[in-house]
């Protein structure tokens, strides 16, 4: 009478890969996200020329056919800077996103299931963190250990775990009374089961969702600390750091700057698109399979 | 507690107490609460026999779901003894493991007690995984179990959602059979189900209990499907047993009123013998608020000084028949 | 008199992403004024749908493939909304299973009965004092000083007779109950029926009430309607229906009610297999797949609604016309 079918989970991901594709926005953000990838990915190789390479003679020139997008005040090529800067980007946008992602599990889930005290502890924590300013934060840490990049990852992570936490914890909490979690306690499970076979299946879903559309917020974050001076130290050419070197020689040549703000619009776009596509189809999907 | 005949008992259940916290200790101290404690289980007292059903009544506010959970440890209690085969309820979670592999539970709501995002498959084999029984060849068993419930093998691949509630409760079957318990506590088997196919269910349990040996602690507001499926019974009113004694013979001569007022308020399927008034009004009070004395006092049709003061003790009205009455039905005034 | 509620070949279907559901095919049943009328049906029987299709609730998928549904002689289905907004709540009310939809959780019960009275000419404390008559008749104590309590202060069954207070204010031509003591205690549920039946002394009007459960039908209704997967597979007054069933299914659910069986018994009967999938309905009887009784034509052709006495009817090929 209910027709078996195909175990849902790979339905489900054939199907969404299919509404991705033929969704005209989906698309444009699924491509923008795949050339800031490539481009991370393959950084060393597509790079016409070492980023690092000083030229001061060629300082500043227009673009042209041999630098695409011209050169910096140093005579350092602008575009295979950029193209660097996307291999920092993802780097630390996904090692922040990946580490924010475990953190806020781990805290979420403590707080949720964990004793009354010990979520009222977390979440005093959390509010903590939350209501302290990014940039003080960034100041403080910076000045402790300076700057490097493991110092911005552990102020962006600090920032996301939080909320992260906070998202996994009211899933745990609403899962935790439901009827199916009792009858795994009477069947004899133990509260490591539970979490990891039971909670964190369920509760995962929408993290991974947010997690993606923060991709483009954490790079984008690090890019501010780095026009800041307060990110990945030079040379390296982090997106922040072009921009900041950029303004001040804007009269000079905007192209720096066009350098350093470009890929991060196309960035944020790409995974903002994605991402809302993705939350689009997760929704009503659930609704249409009831 | 009535004299039972002599069989060792499998699940044997002393003065009971189960409490739930209303307030926390700081604030119960701020407003002076009292008692800051609702006593959702008190002074249960019973016995079940291997092989045998017993069916738990009650409505509302009885306690039984509270009960039942506490048999398999899955509410604490603060007071009284419960062993099973002669062993009493551990307390590390190591020998509660132990516990609940012979006692199994089947819930109220078949679809909800199902993890939604594991297959069939995965959701029967589940207790052998926590067990630590992974040398099973976890197929054949899934395969043995479904066959014995009466669902088809395809359904192993299923997702819970995929299934009618019906079968879902096979599900529920399936999965307290695995680590053949010799007791299983049946929460509410036929909520849900049309009276159509409850039998169903029931007579599979039955079946069960044939062929394995099986011992049922039925939880239910049915009263008609208890006359039918129980062997012994005991009503429940605001956490206690009110009546407590063999199926058959409650139904022929309820002791206590509330028994008797129950009975009453089944809905009969005959136009020609329409109940002309109600038995039972009003509501069971409320927890919190508990009545003094005899606390069905509020409601009893035959209530008087005495039951308004003294909280009545179970009073043996035939061998292995009791009720909490100061004034049992049909005994001698 | 003409009916108060006159169902005619109803006929809705619901469109699914898996296909058309055929949910009520040529549904036909009366109310007549004055009378209860009761609608058996288990899961998957419609009796819900049947219920929004009269009252013009169904949702966006739904789609009347036909019949016509009249109240007081007015067409429901063609109504103008400002003419269905007239008849709501005055001249039908509805009472449901869980009494939390019918009342609002943040007002008091009190300016919910008062609101509801909007239409009629008396003054707030003409009206206070009419909603606290109606809570002291559903056996609501202390009625005047509950007037200001709100819905989360009071038990499920309490919240059920204020439903139906509030149902019972408008003094309806046409009750609608669907399932209105499920979700209670068997002994608020009797006292919930014992106060509809002393109501409809009072209170002239009809009622319509829906349940699964034989006994409640037996005991509050004049009329029996069946409904099987959708379609109307009896028809008669409680007596016919009790004593003298046509139907096999009407049979087999009067034989599965445990309250029924004089002997206590572990070989409970049931009805084998189960409701058919009404995307792809069986051919012929809808109920032949499941029937003890199907022989060779009840698998090739639906049978004809056969009269046994004018007020009872039955669809089933065995029935002599």
């Amino acid at each position: 009478m209910i027709p078996a079918s195909a175990p849902a989970s790979e339905r489900a991901a054939t199907r969404l890969a299919r509404r991705i594709l033929h969704d005209p926005i989906g698309l444009f953000g699924l491509v923008l996200v795949l050339i800031v990838v490539c481009s991370g990915l393959f950084a060393d190789w597509i790079a016409p020329y070492d980023p690092l390479k000083l030229a001061v003679r060629e300082r500043m020139a227009d673009p042209s056919m041999s630098h695409l997008l011209g050169t910096d005040q140093l005579g350092r090529d602008i575009l295979s800077r950029v193209i660097k800067g996307s291999q920092i980007a993802l780097l630390v946008g996904l090692s922040a996103t990946l580490l924010s992602l475990l953190g806020g599990l781990l805290l979420g889930l403590l707080a949720g299931y964990g004793p009354r005290w010990l979520d009222n502890l977390l979440l005093l924590l959390f509010d903590a963190v939350h209501a302290f300013p990014v940039i003080m934060l960034a100041l403080a840490v910076i000045t402790l250990f300076g700057p490097s990049l493991v110092t911005v990852l552990l102020v962006v992570v600090t920032v996301t775990v939080p909320r992260y936490a906070r998202l996994v914890r009211t899933s745990t909490l609403s899962i935790k009374h439901a009827e199916f979690i009792l009858a795994e306690r009477a069947l004899g499970a133990r509260a490591p089961r539970i979490l990891l076979h039971h909670i964190v299946p369920n509760a995962i879903g929408p993290l991974l969702i947010i997690a993606s559309m923060d991709i483009p917020v954490v790079i984008t974050l690090e890019a501010g600390l780095s026009f800041l001076g307060l990110g990945v130290p030079p040379p390296a050419p982090s997106w922040g750091r072009l921009l900041n070197e950029g303004y001040s020689f804007i009269r000079d040549t905007p192209w720096i700057v066009i350098g350093g703000g470009l890929p991060l619009i196309v960035t944020t776009l790409g995974f903002t698109f994605l991402g809302e596509t993705l939350r689009d189809l997760l929704d009503p999907k659930l609704r249409k399979a009831l | 507690m009535p004299s039972g005949a002599v069989v060792t008992a499998l699940l044997e259940v002393e003065n009971l107490r189960v409490r739930f916290r209303t307030a926390g200790p700081v604030r119960a101290a701020l407003t002076r609460l009292g008692e800051p404690f609702l006593d959702a289980v008190l002074d249960v007292s019973f016995v079940v026999a291997p092989g045998t059903t017993f069916a738990l009544v009650g409505e509302s506010g009885s306690g039984k779901t509270t009960l039942g959970r506490a048999i398999i440890g899955l509410v604490p209690i603060h007071g009284g003894r419960i062993r099973f085969a002669g062993k009493p309820l551990p307390r590390g979670a190591a020998a509660l493991a132990r516990w609940r592999r012979d006692i199994a539970m089947m819930f109220q709501d078949p679809l909800a007690s199902l993890s939604p995002r594991h297959t069939v498959r995965s959701l029967i084999a589940e207790p052998f995984r926590i067990h630590g029984e992974t040398a099973r060849d976890l197929d054949a068993e899934v395969r043995r179990l479904l066959d014995l419930v009466g669902l088809p093998a395809d359904f192993a691949g299923r997702y819970p959602h995929q299934l009618s509630g019906g079968q879902a409760r096979r599900v529920g079957v399936a999965r307290a059979l695995a680590l053949s318990p010799r007791l299983i506590i049946a929460d509410e088997p036929t909520a849900g189900l049309d009276v159509s196919v409850q039998g169903e269910i029931l007579n599979l349990m039955a079946k069960l209990q044939r062929e394995l040996g099986l011992a049922y602690f039925v939880i239910t507001h049915n009263l008609s499907i208890t006359r039918h499926i129980s062997d012994a019974m005991a009503v429940m009113y605001m956490g206690r047993f009110v009546e407590h004694g063999p199926t058959a013979a409650i139904f022929a001569r309820p002791a206590h009123p509330y028994t008797h007022g129950l009975l009453a308020a089944q809905p009969r399927p005959d136009p020609d013998h329409r109940r002309q008034d109600v038995e039972l009004k009003g509501e069971v009070p409320s927890l919190l608020r508990r009545p003094a004395g005899c606390e069905f006092h509020t409601r009893c049709p035959y209530a008087q000084e005495r039951c308004r003061v003294e909280v009545p003790m179970p009073r043996a009205t035939a061998a292995d028949h009791a009720a909490r009455c100061h004034f049992p039905l049909g005994a001698a005034r | 008199m003409a009916a108060i509620l006159s169902i005619d070949k109803l006929s809705v279907d619901f469109l699914t992403p898996r296909g058309t559901v055929s949910a009520l095919r040529q549904v036909s049943l009366d109310v007549p004024r004055g009378s209860i009328v009761g609608i058996v049906g288990e899961s998957g029987s419609g009796k819900s749908t049947l219920i929004a299709a009269a009252t013009r609730l169904l949702s966006e998928n739904a789609v009347i493939r036909g019949g016509t549904v009249e109240f007081d002689g007015e067409d429901m289905l063609n109504l103008p909304p400002d003419r269905l907004r007239a008849l709501r709540g005055r001249r039908i009310a509805m009472v449901f299973q869980d009494p939390m939809t019918a009342l609002n959780p943040v007002l008091s019960i009190g300016r919910q009965m008062i609101d509801i009275q909007y239409r009629d000419r008396l003054d707030r404390a003409g009206k206070r004092a009419r909603a606290a008559e109606m809570l002291r008749r559903v056996g609501i104590p202390d009625a005047g000083a509950r007037l200001d309590r709100f819905p989360h202060e009071f038990s499920g069954g309490m919240r059920q007779r204020i439903a139906i207070a509030m149902a019972l204010l408008g003094n309806p031509d046409l009750l609608i109950a669907d399932e209105p003591t499920t979700a209670l205690d068997v002994t608020m549920e009797a006292q919930i029926i014992h106060l509809l039946r002393e109501q409809r002394r009072e209170f002239e009007g009809s009622i319509l009430f829906i349940s699964h459960n034989l006994g409640l039908i037996a005991e509050l209704c004049d009329h029996v309607v069946i409904l099987y997967a959708g379609e109307v597979v009896e028809r008669g007054t409680v007596h016919d229906i009790f004593h003298r069933p046509s139907h096999p299914y009407t049979e087999a659910l009067l034989v599965c009610d445990p309250a029924r069986l004089s002997q206590a018994s572990r070989a409970l009967p049931t009805i084998g297999g189960e409701v058919p999938d009404l995307i792809r309905l069986p051919s012929g009887c809808i109920f032949a797949p499941r029937c003890p009784k199907a022989f060779a034509r009840c698998r090739s052709a639906a049978p004809h609604t056969h009269v046994v006495t004018p007020e009872h009817t039955a669809s089933c090929h065995l029935v002599p016309s």
